[in-house]
């Protein structure tokens, strides 16, 4: 299996959440508050949970998303779970 | 006591025209809103007739959040209810201070239904369908939307009546008022536009198959009618007490004297004479007037041969040898199933209010029933000062309204 760049899934993952949430990229830095900065409400992350599926194939749980406050923290949560870490 | 209950605004999104300046018109000149969609062909529709309308781009006017949860009718019940508060002045600041309700006719959101469940199919996992599904899913689709994005405070709900539900909703809210309980309420009829929901209704065989010439296929009382064209939009009214009005100073289109309802207890589908007469004479007699005053009646009619025979009777057996006019919208709109009772009062309130009856298109030949009574084909130039509007549904449901001009 190609082992995927941390930057190409940095990239897709700043793309998919610009276009759902309708925020601008620029709005996206590493270390900004995700909940915050996207205006993330409870029914917003049954709405995430969909689109990392659609592109990254895997599932993320209510739990998952206690852990994670950054983008960065949310970049390196999907990074690790699709190389298997 | 009563209050009275007064009409401070109305909007419409209908395959006539997305605003009412330009439903005005189509209705004035007799301009068909019935195309035909190939896709339903492809499908396997016996008919592939329907309303022509676009959806509207909501994106720059509604937050993501906002939208998410809305069906296609909710789309359209949005723009002819924003049209609608600006027709009546009401503004955020107004919404905000007042208990306001809101109640509409609406009896499917099928489309959302359907494609729900084939996500659901595909991935086989519930958490990946989404928070907009089940709000877009529910019959109360349109209101859960709408008093939220309006912030409404008052009633809520959905009215679910079949091809009554929109008229019914008016009649209700107009209780509501009425009888003190509401001092504004938001009213109207939404109605889906897609393959979706009316592929079993296609299945009955009752649409017209004049693919040929689609804006002759709908011919309300026409000898040759051979049946319905699905169509839909959504169409808004402010019904507030007059008092309400009177005091912020609010035009005052017009007075909602009366809401008669009725029904069949007879079959699930086919009309009869019985349950349409007395929904008629209800309204009349509740609204205090003499058959006399009636100028204008805007017939349910949707050009099904037995429907439209049946309410022909019924509105003879009320009205006799006066030659009230008469005509059925439906000629142009298609059968707007949910939404037409709410519409059929917005195109009369249009009327009304630029003085002419828009016409009965396609009426060519009558049959003994359509014969008795004084429809036409050409638009009339002519004052109404009452008007009466029939709404009938599967089921037998009857409803009937009758608005007067305020003098």
């Amino acid at each position: 299996m190609l082992e995927v760049k941390y930057t190409d899934v940095v990239e897709k993952i700043n793309v998919f959440l610009s276009e759902e949430f309708e925020v601008d990229k620029s709005q996206i830095t590493a270390d900004g508050n995700m909940k915050e900065i996207l205006d993330l409400d409870s029914l917003d992350y049954v709405d995430l949970v969909v689109v990392i599926e659609n592109n990254f194939g895997i599932k993320l749980n209510s739990e998952d998303f206690s852990r994670i406050q950054t983008f960065e923290d949310f970049y390196n949560y999907i990074n690790n779970r699709i190389s298997g870490k | 006591m009563d209050n009275r209950v007064v009409i401070t605004g109305y909007g419409i999104y209908s395959c006539l025209g997305d605003n009412v300046e330009t439903v005005r018109n189509s209705l004035y000149k007799g301009i068909s809103g019935i195309g035909l969609d190939k896709e339903r062909k492809e499908k396997g529709f016996r008919s592939g007739l329907t309303g022509i309308l676009s959806r509207p781009d909501l994106k720059t006017l509604l937050k993501r959040r906002q939208r998410i949860g809305m069906a296609e009718e909710g789309e359209y019940a949005y723009m002819s209810t924003l049209e609608a508060f600006k027709m009546a002045g009401i503004d955020e600041q107004y919404l905000d201070e007042h208990e306001i309700g809101i109640l509409f006719g609406n009896d499917t959101s099928a489309r959302a239904v359907i494609e729900g469940h084939e996500l659901f199919m595909e991935k086989k996992d519930t958490s990946l369908l989404g928070s907009g599904t089940i709000f877009q899913s529910m019959n109360s689709t349109v209101t859960m939307n709408l008093s939220t994005i309006f912030r409404l405070k008052g009633a809520n709900m959905t009215i679910s009546a079949a091809c009554a539900s929109g008229s019914n909703a008016i009649g209700l809210g107009y209780i509501l008022i009425k009888h003190g309980l509401q001092s504004h309420v938001v009213v109207g009829g939404a109605q889906e536009v897609n393959y979706h929901s009316m592929s079993s209704f296609d299945g009955l065989g009752t649409f017209s198959i004049r693919e040929d010439d689609p804006a002759s296929a709908s011919r309300p009382f026409d000898r040759d009618r051979d049946g319905l064209i699905p169509s839909g939009g959504a169409a808004s009214l402010i019904l507030e007490s007059y008092d309400s009005a009177v005091k912020r100073g609010a035009k005052i289109l017009g007075e909602v004297m009366g809401y008669g309802f009725s029904s069949n207890g007879d079959h699930i589908s086919n009309s009869n004479v019985d349950g349409p007469t007395r929904s008629i004479n209800n309204a009349i007699k509740l609204s205090g007037i003499n058959v006399d005053e009636i100028d204008y009646i805007n017939a349910h009619a949707t050009s099904t041969p037995n429907g439209d025979a049946s309410e022909a009777q019924a509105i003879y057996n009320v009205i006799g040898d006066r030659k009230i006019p008469v005509s059925s919208t439906k000629s142009m709109t298609g059968h707007e199933c949910w939404m037409a009772g709410a519409s059929e009062i917005v195109y009369s309130m249009i009327m009304m209010k630029h003085d002419f009856v828009a016409p009965n298109i396609n009426f060519e030949n009558p049959d003994e029933h359509s014969a008795k009574l004084n429809i036409s084909a050409h638009s009339i130039d002519q004052k109404i000062n009452l008007f009466l509007s029939n709404s009938f549904g599967f089921g037998g449901t009857n409803s009937s309204l009758i608005v007067r001009n305020i003098i």
